[in-house]
């Protein structure tokens, strides 16, 4: 028993096909970087602890954001803060997407990328700043670097530029580690830090 | 005032309705330049954009004037949306319904507008007036003459070819 469906129903069905769409996508992004009207840029990378979003504004590198943070409300918090123009557009990440895959394979030690450290303001700003120069395998403690960054009591504070760091895994928060030799929090969940550590110990 | 969501957001929402307009209104390649075009005026446009406004409406609206723009580069006079040019014969992508699609396409304009922002947009018979410059009743009534006519031209049977096989 079939019905025959009305036109206007036939219209309001009428598809489009996927792959037309993803190649206009693609189509947009291009553009959109020509024309400079693309404030961030992003994509994801699948990695060891679990899928990474890369976000960048024309100055670098502007989020690093684990799965459990919510992908889609991190897009969203950007969107609010920075600017509402956000596109996938994984072609401004290619480097970081580079350079990630080689953190993860053993294969370098060090981020050579620019970074937009925007989001990051006042104490919190130098804190990440002296994270920066934690090296590979080293680890340091929230104290430590409370006093590097010229606030010795504000172990704290250290504490939640660490937890609020938007961009971890390249700006090392996870080799900080508490004073009385815990791992200590992390944004992307312990699991994630000990792993991170133990990548780094060469032993992954 | 809500906040505004990321762009990709707005792509993924309405992308595939404002490509059934552009198809609606141009051949296939010209469609696909006419989206391409939609969606990068509204991208630098986007921060501006009021809060309460109907995201739809506004990008249809954007879409109508840069179909007329390729339109009017085809035809090199300033008509607005003038006579469509013909099929540049390439197949119709993803294409279920060719029938149909080139049926809409050879509506009279106002006619053609109508039943594409409506029933291909989803929008609102007032919201149509606004974007097309008439009155809701005029509209109304051009979108009804547009579906007599396709139901003429497609012999009164709007059946896919799956159902009838079905």
């Amino acid at each position: 028993m079939t019905t025959t469906p009305t036109i206007e129903s036939s219209l309001t069905h009428l598809a489009v096909d996927t792959a037309d769409l993803a190649r206009l996508h693609r189509r947009l992004e291009d553009a959109a970087e020509r024309d400079g009207v693309l404030d961030i840029a992003y994509t994801t990378v699948a990695t060891p602890v679990g899928d990474l979003l890369l976000a960048a504004t024309t100055d670098g590198l502007l989020r690093v954001a684990f799965d459990c943070e919510g992908h889609d409300a991190v897009l969203a918090a950007l969107a609010e803060q920075v600017s509402p123009r956000v596109l996938r557009s994984p072609a401004r990440l290619e480097p970081v997407v580079r350079e990630v895959e080689e953190y993860f394979a053993g294969h370098r030690t060090g981020f050579d990328l620019r970074l937009d450290l925007r989001l990051a303001r006042g104490f919190r700003r130098s804190v990440l700043a002296h994270l920066r120069e934690v090296a590979y395998g080293a680890t340091t403690t929230y104290a430590a670097l409370a006093a590097a960054a010229g606030s010795p009591r504000a172990v704290r504070a250290a504490g939640s530029a660490c937890a609020t760091n938007p961009l971890p895994v390249v700006v090392p928060c996870h080799r900080v580690l508490r004073s009385d030799g815990h791992v200590g929090q992390y944004l992307g969940g312990v699991q994630a830090k000990e792993r991170l550590l133990a990548l780094e110990r060469g032993a992954a | 005032m809500g906040p505004m969501k990321p762009f990709e957001q707005v792509v993924a929402d309405h992308g595939a309705t404002v490509l059934r307009v552009c198809r609606a209104l141009l051949p296939p390649a010209d469609a696909d330049d006419a989206w391409s075009e939609t969606f990068l005026s509204a991208l630098a446009a986007y921060p501006r954009l009021d809060a309460t406004a109907s995201v739809e409406g506004w990008l249809v609206t954007i879409a109508r004037r840069k179909a007329i723009d390729q339109l009017r580069a085809r035809s090199r006079q300033p008509v607005p949306v003038a006579e469509l040019p013909e099929d540049d014969g390439r197949p119709e992508p993803g294409e279920a319904r060719p029938d149909l699609w080139a049926a809409v396409r050879a509506l009279p304009t106002r006619q053609r507008e109508a039943v594409a922002y409506h029933y291909l947009g989803g929008l609102p018979h007032t919201e149509t007036a606004a974007v097309t410059g008439t009155t809701a009743a005029a509209t109304r009534r051009a979108a009804a003459d547009g579906i007599r006519n396709l139901r003429r031209t497609l012999g009164g049977d709007a059946t896919t070819r799956q159902e009838r096989e079905a």
